[in-house]
């Protein structure tokens, strides 16, 4: 038998019932859209379509059209890349990491933050490929068999791993989502008022039927899932930061790199989650679910990895003074102090400072507070990459072949671009997917709801 | 139920340390290398070594309440337990530094021989951070916040048993996030001047998270094992295969984490081939092959094969035979570690370090087990005692 402390706060406010849960989540889906959601999609659809716009210029004119010189070869599109990976990495986090330490709070976010992650994942998958130059070649990429003679690709790259590493973790972390779909889609069939929703939800739900069979083989999967994708979650950041550390460039190659991207990621992964669900649970009136306790954990794995993310920061900055090594030493004061000093500072502000608040419990509940903060934090992240990247390389070797990097308009509009992109698809998970896991939140009423923990502690 | 040591434990505890000094006797007669050297390197080695599985003890008991685990609470006092080790191989440790410190570094930590940094100005350059006094200060605080806390753990814990209540816990769940907060940091440095100054020329980022998962895992088989065997002894029945299976999910999560973090050291270095950062392991591999990938294999594998199914983690034979084997080459890991370092190509592990190890090993049960013997093995006011009692999946 299953028992939980007086002590824990409970995860579900008031008195819901199994009934409550399924209409409180199926509500968006099954009544009329509101208007903020049309004005919000038109703006983020415009947005989108101008990033499409700005990268169909690229395509057709070539990558010269980006800031990029011969010094800085990586920048924006790279910072971007990683950028996205790394917001990419909560959703799998939280439903495969979190399931194996038993948190129960995750299921008020883990449905909202895989949507997030996928879609994360897909803007990430844009750039590399936009940055090939020749998109129609793409498929070289792949170690396919080939009539080109010898051709391969370099699998001793970095680069290549990495097309390994994200196109499979973008495969399991969209099944290990799909899944979770399948019985909650099965729910909004069997309410559907009309045909066509009756006729698509049905489909949806693979024809679902509740039968204990069905719930046996999808509680196996799942586990399978989630222990697949526990390695994934550490590899493809991991392999994210091979790409710059198996390089000898100072400021690139040094060996904390991949546990302290993971530990980036997440961070800033959980920060997104944080700066949509606090949307998303107002807009839904999900409040219950998703109450203040659930936004302080989310607050402290914030201040946790932010600060391991700092600690990080300063072994980098000794290590290279410690080292010895000039190249290494320079590398970092020409961060903090070079022409880039700025992008530097901003980090450091932004991500080992404004985490370090989340210690005092009244900022850490208090919503706006979290809200300002969840998007600080995700400056500061994108941040973090521009620095790693462009002011490791702006300065090389050779200071005769020193350089600065400036964005191009097309830089800006494909990074905004994505940006419309990413919200375009959200709000249509948001408008017609359940946002909350049903079937899974009704496991935990009896044990973790408000009403039923007090009811407990009377008799 | 209060814990008493069997004399069956104690006649094997003295053995080993009987075989522990044989060991010593038969090394110290066949050795060939400089005898000071020889000795305080390992010394360090185990002072280190056990040392750290302790204070990964703490760690983990610090984790538990700033995580406000509940599972955790039936084997609260065995974490305790572990964790008692801190200050008494503190102790020990201090004393081994400070022997090496009046030995200007025992050709240990050359950058303490005024001789060798004369000539040497890669270690000049490092004065700032490496030098003896600085050394000292870092250590004491190191040793002395690692013994306070472990204190403060523990006098609330046994307080909590006769008042009750939440405040206690509240309390521990502040001082659990403290704790992580100086660990955080501490692990890193503290491994950096125990243990990465003895390649003096050689440094990693990554190297302070790669010795703490080690130690962590160490830590974790040694409290897995405690826990199998009280079970077994008709201790803590509260104990069921429950827990054990999850502390054996964290000796196959910590096994991981290892390997994880060996291999994104090892192989950015290796794959870089940067000639002053791939000599450490172009050292280890060319003089040390055997032990070296034997080392790495056993702990990886062994966890990975043998304990990964749900069956193999709640089996007490299985957990000790592996935990054994995995605690054995962390042991042999941290050798390797210092050895090389300490005497280039001809360095070993022979009945010195062996001796040494079982020395070592009988005085760190001698200790655990004497703290299980002090208070009743379950924490019965703890807030979420109920949980865990009521612990299955």
């Amino acid at each position: 038998m299953h028992k939980e402390a007086a002590i824990r706060k409970p995860l579900i406010l008031g008195k819901k019932t199994y009934h409550d849960i399924t209409e409180d989540i199926c509500r968006p889906i099954e009544s009329k859209a509101p208007k903020n959601w049309y004005i919000l999609i038109t703006i983020a659809g415009l947005i989108g379509l101008y990033g499409i716009g700005c990268i169909l210029y690229l395509l057709g004119t070539g990558i010269g059209t980006w800031g990029l010189n011969k010094t800085v070869g990586w920048a924006w599109d790279i910072t971007n890349f990683v950028w996205w990976v790394g917001i990419g990495h909560a959703g799998t986090l939280i439903s495969a990491v979190l399931l194996l330490f038993r948190q129960k709070w995750r299921f008020a976010i883990n449905r909202a933050a895989e949507a997030m992650t996928i879609f994360a994942v897909f803007m990430a998958a844009i750039f590399p490929g936009i940055h090939m130059g020749r998109i129609w070649v793409a498929y070289w990429v792949f170690p396919i068999p080939n009539q080109f003679g010898s051709l391969w690709p370099n699998f001793n790259s970095a680069l290549l791993w990495d097309v390994f590493a994200i196109s499979t973790y973008l495969s399991v972390s969209l099944v290990f989502w799909y899944i979770g779909l399948i019985p909650d889609f099965a729910t909004i069939r069997d309410r559907a008022k009309t045909p066509t929703a009756k006729k698509i939800y049905g489909m949806l739900s693979f024809g679902w039927s509740g039968r204990a069979k069905h719930w046996n083989r999808f509680e196996l999967v799942s586990l399978v899932l989630a222990g697949l994708a526990t390695p994934l979650v550490f590899s493809v950041h991991s392999i994210v930061s091979f790409d710059f550390a198996t390089s000898v460039i100072p400021g690139w190659h040094t060996t904390i790199f991949p546990p302290y991207f993971v530990c980036g990621a997440v961070f800033s992964g959980f920060a997104m989650v944080q700066t949509l669900m606090l949307i998303l649970r107002k807009a839904f009136k999900l409040e219950a679910y998703l109450h203040v306790k659930h936004i302080e954990y989310m607050n402290i794995v914030i201040m946790v990895t932010g600060s391991i993310v700092g600690v990080a920061y300063l072994t980098e900055l000794f290590i290279s003074w410690y080292s010895g090594v000039e190249y290494e030493s320079y590398a970092f004061i020409n961060r903090f102090s070079g022409p880039y000093w700025w992008a530097y500072w901003s980090m450091m502000t932004c991500n080992v400072v404004s985490p370090q608040l989340m210690w005092f419990k009244k900022l850490r509940t208090n919503l706006t507070f979290t809200f300002i903060i969840s998007i600080v934090v995700n400056i500061g992240m994108w941040f973090e990459r521009f620095v790693i990247i462009v002011t490791s390389i702006h300065r090389d070797f050779l200071p005769s072949s020193w350089s600065m990097f400036y964005p191009t308009h097309i830089d800006i509009g494909i990074f905004i671009g994505t940006i419309g992109l990413f919200f375009t698809l959200y709000l249509l998970f948001a408008r017609y997917f359940p946002v909350m896991p049903i079937a899974e939140l009704k496991t935990i009423v009896k044990t973790s709801s408000e009403y039923y923990k007090n009811k407990d502690d009377n008799h | 139920m209060n814990f008493s040591i069997s004399p069956k434990a104690k006649k094997l505890i003295f053995g080993i340390a009987g075989l522990g000094v044989l060991f010593l006797i038969i090394g110290f007669a066949t050795n060939h290398a400089d005898v000071k050297t020889r000795l305080m390197s390992d010394l360090l080695i185990n002072s280190f070594f056990f040392l750290s599985a302790a204070a990964a003890a703490l760690y983990f008991l610090a984790l538990n309440y700033a995580t406000e685990a509940g599972w955790f609470v039936v084997v609260k006092r065995i974490i305790e337990a572990v964790a008692s080790y801190v200050p008494v191989g503190a102790g020990i440790f201090a004393l081994v530094l400070l022997a090496i410190t009046f030995m200007d570094g025992a050709h240990v930590y050359v950058w303490m021989d005024q001789s060798v940094v004369d000539g040497d100005t890669m270690i000049q350059n490092k004065q700032a951070y490496l030098n003896k006094m600085f050394f000292w200060i870092r250590t004491i605080v190191y040793l002395g916040i690692y013994i306070w806390f472990y204190i403060g753990f523990r006098k609330r814990s046994i307080k909590q048993d006769e008042v009750g209540g939440n405040e206690i816990y509240f309390k521990n769940y502040k001082k659990g996030a403290a704790f992580l907060v100086f660990f955080a940091v501490f692990s890193s440095t503290s491994t950096w001047d125990w243990i990465m100054s003895i390649d003096v020329h050689w440094f990693s980022t990554l190297f302070g998270w790669y010795v703490f998962a080690g130690s962590w895992c160490s830590g974790m088989v040694v409290l897995t094992l405690l826990a199998v065997y009280l079970k077994k002894n008709g201790y803590l029945e509260q104990i069921k295969e429950a827990h054990i299976h999850d502390l054996a999910k964290w000796v196959f999560a910590t096994s991981f984490l290892w390997t994880y973090l060996w291999f994104s050291q090892f192989m950015l270095y290796w794959y870089s081939d940067i000639a002053e950062e791939v000599i450490y392991f172009n050292t280890r591999i060319e003089e040390y092959k055997l032990i070296f990938f034997s080392m790495m294999l056993i702990n990886f594998v062994l966890p990975m094969v043998l304990l990964m199914s749900r069956e193999a983690k709640r089996h007490a034979g299985t957990l000790t035979v592996v935990g054994c084997i995995i605690f054995v080459f962390h042991w042999v890991d941290v050798n390797l570690l210092v050895i090389p370092g300490v005497f280039g190509s001809h360095g070993q592990i022979g009945f010195m370090e062996i001796g040494f190890f079982c020395v070592f090993v009988s005085i760190f049960l001698m200790v655990i087990l004497n703290t299980l013997t002090k208070a009743p093995l379950l924490a019965v006011q703890d807030p979420y005692l109920d949980e865990s009692l009521h612990h299955e999946f």
